[in-house]
């Protein structure tokens, strides 16, 4: 065993025996971390909200053999606004989620810890319409699975291309037709997000070009992941 | 070498147990083999006698021996006030307080979106009904102080909004008993913001 120091943002936490939970996070260094904290369900415990779902934390753990163990943690980032507003926390909760699935045991890859950090970062200072959508884009394609939109995923062909197929990877034409619709709008914002245009998507993307745009993503992600994800509209449910 | 089929049966079934690990099921059925006749018979008869004789409050779903909690069947209790939590152990833990004489509503559940859990999930529909036929004038939100108890919190203060309830959450902040340098951020910035005049 031995005594390693991060920086991770809490992903998710379950519970373990009696006053202890096991959490994961994405740590700056070491890919997904799963850890146990002990004691941290008692409330007059000394870890408070520290090790609670999207917290910004630096650490110490003992690295074991199925499971680490958090011995100290010191709070960066809070993500307030996040925090005290059901809707960003809704969104907050997907990209979780989604980087849980996706992130790999001592991976030290920081690519998944950092745009997670910034997109908190992002949510909690501006809560865009856009921003799960482009989160979800942004990490498909740092996976190696950013759609084709340029020319049809299916024949090759050039277009006009009106659907998104995932199954095919990217934009198909009429003849092809897979999948779902694809507006003009939401086909421009994504190639912006994933072409060096995120800031003004995020800024000036309408709320309708916004959610075809995350509907697409996430559809996408599903393919990706071959699984659903549990967060998306659970407060609509 | 393996143990008789009964015996590996109790081990199964105890093992089936929240928190219990094979080895705990292997000690607590080698217990159970150990232990007086009378003892064990007390222990089967109290488990089918739970079960047999509980049920759900029909009115705040809270743990009951008949159609109604004993909470709910206490007619010296306040019915403007309904305390909402999570858990039927959370009723007997602000119980214990005695600082609340109202009615209680259990969620069974908070609202957890990375685990799929939403609100449909949960008895919200059932609390909602209650506002009026009980002529609730207060919803106290008392769900636990993390991430998905403020979920729930918010959502059901959501709900109350346009109805005209007054919905309030419990004061969250300093344990008493401890030492400020080891407070988090969040928890000193929750007890600052709800600090009180001492004039």
């Amino acid at each position: 065993m031995s005594l390693y120091r991060t920086r991770g943002i809490v992903l998710r936490t379950t519970r373990l025996g009696e006053a202890d939970r096991i959490v994961n996070l994405v740590t700056e260094d070491r890919g997904k971390v799963r850890a146990v904290v002990k004691g941290v369900r008692r409330t007059a415990s000394r870890w408070g909200g520290r090790m609670e779902p999207l917290m910004h934390v630096s650490l110490m753990a003992w690295n074991g053999r199925e499971l680490d163990t958090v011995t100290q943690a010191e709070v960066v980032e809070v993500f307030k606004c996040v925090r005290e507003d059901l809707n960003r926390m809704a969104k907050a909760a997907v990209m979780a989620e989604v980087v849980d699935r996706l992130c790999h045991d001592q991976s030290d890859d920081p690519a998944p810890y950092r745009m997670l950090r910034g997109a908190l970062a992002s949510l909690d200072s501006a809560d865009s319409p856009a921003i799960v959508g482009a989160f979800l884009w942004k990490l498909l394609a740092q996976e190696g699975a950013a759609p084709v939109l340029e020319i049809c995923a299916g024949c090759g062909g050039e277009g006009p291309l009106r659907y998104f197929d995932p199954a095919a990877g990217g934009a198909t034409c009429g003849s092809c037709r897979g999948g779902r619709p694809l507006s003009p709008g939401a086909a421009d914002a994504i190639a912006g997000v994933l072409g060096g245009r995120l800031n003004s998507v995020l800024r000036e993307c309408d709320s309708r070009t916004a959610s075809e745009m995350e509907r697409l993503a996430a559809a996408a992600m599903e393919h990706h992941l071959e699984r659903r994800l549990w967060s998306l509209g659970v407060l609509e449910r | 070498m393996s143990y008789t089929p009964v015996v590996q049966k109790l081990i199964d079934e105890l093992g089936r147990m929240p928190g219990i690990g094979p080895k705990s099921a292997q000690r607590i059925a080698f217990w159970i083999l150990r232990s007086e006749r009378v003892d064990v018979e007390r222990l089967a008869s109290s488990i089918t006698e739970a079960k047999n004789k509980t049920s759900f409050c029909r009115v705040c779903f809270d743990i009951a021996e008949g159609d109604l909690c004993p909470t709910c069947e206490d007619t010296r209790r306040d019915t403007g006030v309904l305390c909402v939590v999570e858990d039927p152990r959370d009723v007997v833990a602000v119980e214990r307080s005695g600082s609340f004489k109202g009615r209680y509503h259990v969620l069974h559940g908070a609202i957890s979106p990375i685990d799929g859990i939403g609100p449909d999930r949960l008895r919200i529909k059932e609390l909602l009904a209650r506002i009026d036929p009980e002529s609730v004038t207060e919803v106290i939100l008392c769900t636990n102080p993390n991430l998905e108890g403020e979920a729930t919190a918010m959502y059901i203060g959501r709900l109350l909004a346009p109805l005209g309830v007054k919905a309030t959450r419990l004061a969250s902040g300093l344990p008493v008993g401890g030492d400020l340098e080891y407070a988090d951020e969040l928890t000193l910035g929750r007890a600052m913001e709800g600090r009180i005049s001492l004039g």
